[in-house]
């Protein structure tokens, strides 16, 4: 226990002085995140919470020929900027994109044929390449099928038929999510951001108090004096896990001040996520510390210098993702079966919280007795690994 | 007093020590001369336990290696081959973490390196940090960490390897004033004059195997050569590597 302390210490203090372990455990790792996520979300919403306020403006040709859409139109709230094209004319202003992003052509058959009943054409100009345009060309196609289906009951009401013929079933969308619950769809990648941060603050101390020590040259030295070899890897892990601590509660701080910033709730979204959940947060990932700082230490025990060492953890770092993402293929929702598997099951058990569902103590057990579990049984491996005589390399 | 009873290793088709035996005597200095991959280094990491030998065993203060591992490594203090420091640690950190691992008290552990730093002339650069120490420091800081539980016998691999003049000579100093302490000292080198001109008994190593082990002047009278020189070449005989 002495010896184990007096390594933790030890490693402890060597890595406060690195930068690289600063940089990747308190910098890089936790505020990576939180970062990219608050600015990729604010722009996602932004974009989209400013075009369903905006008055749709649409240019049109050959208003004359149709003064009752072009009048439906106005009622519905489009602004309307009459200007008369000739075919290839709106092709070309629509491509040049200036003002012009969608324009509505009514050709001069269009009154006859529409007396005449027979469909009548009217032409819609927009460049579907551009993801801006289609929004506003597919807000105009809405709008031109309102006319059209409002004429067409009109039509049918004339001739003596009971438009609703015509609407054999009535879909009713029933809308179950909760405003937490839309917003996890997009938050789904908050927790492997937060395992992320995890692993990245333990990885520079992981290889240097493995790998680092045998390139420097220490390892031997160490090896030769009179302690227990567990005792030695053990103070090591714990130095780990200290940082990866350090790194998970720095990301969940900057995860909740980052959500601070985001307009989830102008779509209707909440974020179940202020510093009590995030206090919470950490508690579920707590258990995947010491097995997170094990993999990693007994991965790099098995390598020799620094280089190799980094090339073998950043694989490592992807493990926990492939539980997450297996479950957003298949939307696996929090049940107590998947509680076993380390990392799917914290991922599944932050998302229930953030949904605002009630999560069970007892599956915060397993989930945290399976990673334990799993620590051991990988510090287990790795103390052998460290009695050996090829740990010298 | 070290004592090694036909230690034998073996990696892979590779014997890198056969039937190794010899005694290291406390009061003197006790020289492995053999080329590179000779066997030295198997032999030494053997005596200090990091190796195991397939056969055969060694003690330190007639105590078992392997059996009472950590008695006898309390009793021995080793400058392995790559003796590293922790760059971020100053040079007295370095040498008090190796005796907190001994169990020293940190009071003991800070009068202990006070000692150590007069003797090996450390004091100008002992609160410094290890990055941009010489190779000259870098080696008495390993020695003072090798030497803080103040253990009766010392086991150096190569020590003077990629050390300057100056440095090999303090670190000759250093060993002679070990032995005057009346300490059991066990050096490996691959550099005869360097053997010559500080051990009092020479083990010459070849192939794995024990090729001499006698006095300096045991040598050169069986030889019946004129110089020290002519007298090692007899006895290692092809054995080729030797400078």
């Amino acid at each position: 226990m002495r010896t184990l302390l007096t390594v933790f210490r030890k490693e402890f203090l060597d890595n406060l002085r690195d930068r690289r372990t600063l940089m990747s455990a308190l910098l890089f790792g936790p505020l990576f995140g939180p970062l990219l996520f608050g600015l990729m979300i604010s722009r996602m919403l932004e974009q989209s919470v400013v075009e369903a306020d905006e008055t749709l403006k649409i240019t049109i040709s050959g208003s004359a020929y149709a003064p009752g859409l072009a009048s439906f139109l106005e009622s519905q709230g489009v602004k309307l900027t009459r200007k008369e094209f000739t075919e290839t004319e709106a092709r070309a202003a629509v491509r040049s994109g200036h003002g012009t992003p969608v324009i509505v052509m009514v050709p001069e058959e269009y009154p006859k044929l529409f007396s005449s009943a027979v469909p009548a054409p009217v032409l819609l100009f927009a460049d579907s390449a551009d993801s801006q345009t289609r929004k506003i060309a597919d807000r105009a196609r809405h709008f031109l099928g309102a006319y059209g289906s409002g004429i067409a009951q009109m039509r049918l009401q004339l001739r003596g038929v009971n438009p609703t013929l015509t609407v054999p079933i009535a879909v009713n969308d029933v809308d179950v999510a909760t405003p937490s619950g839309r917003a996890v769809v997009v938050l789904g990648f908050m927790t492997y951001f937060v395992l992320f941060a995890l692993l990245m603050g333990g990885l520079y101390l992981a290889i240097d108090s493995t790998a680092g020590e045998r390139e420097r040259g220490s390892l031997e030295a160490l090896l030769s004096l009179p302690v227990s070899r567990s005792a030695l890897v053990g103070g090591k892990i714990v130095a780990t896990c200290a940082y990866m601590c350090i790194s998970v509660g720095l990301s969940l701080a900057a995860f909740v001040v980052a959500f601070r910033f985001v307009p989830l709730e102008r779509i209707g979204m909440s974020a179940n996520l202020n510093f009590g959940t995030a206090a919470l947060f950490f508690l579920i990932c707590l258990p995947f510390v010491p097995l997170g700082a094990t993999l990693m230490t007994l991965v790099a025990s098995f390598t020799r210098t620094y280089r190799e060492a980094q090339t073998y953890l950043s694989m490592v770092l992807l493990v926990p993702t492939l539980p997450i993402a297996f479950a957003s293929i298949y939307s696996l929702k929090t049940q107590s079966s998947l509680m076993f598997i380390p990392s799917l099951s914290q991922h599944l058990l932050m998302t229930s919280i953030l949904k605002d569902e009630s999560i069970s103590v007892l599956d915060v057990l397993v989930s945290a007795a399976a990673s334990l579990g799993l620590a051991a049984f990988l510090f287990v491996i790795t103390a052998r690994h460290w009695r050996r005589e090829t740990m010298l390399g | 007093m070290i004592e090694a009873f036909g230690l034998s290793k073996r990696f892979g088709k590779i014997e890198a020590a056969r039937e190794v035996s010899f005694t290291a005597r406390d009061g003197e200095i006790t020289g492995l001369l053999g080329a590179n991959g000779a066997g030295k280094s198997t032999c030494l990491r053997m005596l200090y336990g990091v190796l195991t030998p397939d056969s055969g065993r060694a003690s330190v203060d007639g105590l078992d290696i392997l059996g009472e591992t950590s008695k006898a490594r309390a009793h021995l203090g080793v400058l392995p081959h790559a003796a590293g420091l922790y760059n971020n640690l100053s040079a007295r950190e370095n040498i008090e973490y190796f005796g907190a691992l001994h169990g020293m008290r940190q009071k003991d552990a800070r009068a202990r390196i006070a000692q150590l730093a007069r003797s090996l002339d450390m004091e100008g650069f002992i609160e410094r940090r290890a990055k941009g120490f010489s190779q000259g420091q870098r080696i008495k800081v390993a020695l003072a960490r090798a030497l803080i539980h103040d253990p009766g016998n010392v086991v150096l691999d190569e020590p003077t390897n990629g050390l300057d003049v100056m440095a090999i000579r303090n670190l000759r100093e250093m060993l002679l004033t070990l032995k005057a302490q009346g300490r059991c000292v066990l050096f490996s080198s691959h550099v005869m004059q360097e053997v010559a001109a500080l051990c009092d008994r020479v083990i010459i190593i070849g192939g794995g195997r024990v090729l001499a082990d006698a006095t300096v002047s045991e040598i050169r009278e069986r030889s019946g050569a004129a110089s020290l020189e002519e007298a090692f070449l007899q006895v290692l005989g092809n054995t080729e590597g030797v400078s």
